[in-house]
């Protein structure tokens, strides 16, 4: 599955799409950024509700192929900023975090 | 290769925008002399949170690494207010991480635990009120 495949599942806001032909293959969700760190697959989409410059830090040093901003967040001006530079895909989605997840995970199957 | 690759970075304990960089920059030099992407994480991921721990908890530092042909060496220094009870420091969940950082996402005590857990050899130094020396060294497989 594809970054453009879960902006399709999730009827989803382009924040930034550096690539989105980048392969995903599994997902995680959280928001403290260690846990992300400890427990994210490289490859994965992150689920989060967090939205600070932080979040592009983790992301791309932990391989993380895609960021879901769950409940409609929208990233702060520091991250949007960000991601622009290092090139990496956001999107923002209504749905709260259980509900983006079961949607993407029907997407998965 | 058989000399090392050095470099120094000084880790700004005054701006959270930029906190990273340094693990970034290791990142893309790793990956520019061709080490495994597996192997590359966990550097990234192991340097990030010694970098972003002296943000938070030391005001800032440096980070000392060293690259040679089967691993890294790196060395976190900071003249921060040191580590009281390192072993409890190392228990997943325990954090002293104010309320405005935990607001950013962190804070959840899992830093030196993943230090631990994405390194070869981890060894913590460091004296109340003098600073923490942190050094890491991860094995290319
Ligand atoms: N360089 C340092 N100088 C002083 N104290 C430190 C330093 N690094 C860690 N500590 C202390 O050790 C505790 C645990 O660190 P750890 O990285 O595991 O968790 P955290 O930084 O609080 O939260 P997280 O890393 O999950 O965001 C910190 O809360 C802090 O009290
Ligand atoms: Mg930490």
């Amino acid at each position: 599955m594809t970054v453009y495949d879960v902006i399709k599942a999730l009827d989803a806001e382009e924040i930034y799409i550096a690539d989105d032909g980048r392969e995903i293959t599994s997902g995680y969700a959280g928001d403290f950024l260690s846990h992300v760190m400890g427990r994210a697959p490289a490859d994965c989409a992150w689920f989060t509700i967090m939205n600070n410059v932080n979040v592009c830090a983790v992301a791309t040093l932990a391989d993380i192929a895609l960021i879901v901003l769950c409940e409609g967040v929208q990233p702060d001006d520091n991250l949007l900023a960000k991601v622009k530079i290092q090139g990496f895909n956001v999107i923002s989605t209504k749905l709260d975090i259980y509900n983006a997840v079961v949607a993407f995970d029907r997407a998965l199957r | 290769m058989s000399e090392s690759i050095h470099l120094v970075f000084n880790v700004d304990g005054n701006n959270f925008a930029s906190a990273g960089t340094a693990s970034e920059e290791v990142k893309s030099k790793l990956k520019m002399i061709g080490i495994s992407s597996a192997d590359i994480r966990r550097v990234a991921i192991a340097m990030y949170e010694g970098e972003i721990n002296m943000v938070i908890h030391a005001g800032g530092g440096e980070a000392i690494v060293d690259i040679f042909l089967d691993r890294i060496e790196i060395l976190l220094a900071d003249h921060g207010k040191g580590i009281e009870d390192i072993e409890q420091a190392m228990q997943p969940g325990w954090s002293t991480a104010p309320d405005d950082i935990r607001a950013l996402g962190f804070g959840a005590g899992m830093g030196l635990p993943n230090m631990k857990k994405y390194t070869d050899e981890f060894r913590i130094d460091s004296t109340v009120g003098v600073g923490t020396n942190v050094y890491m060294t991860i094995k290319f497989n």
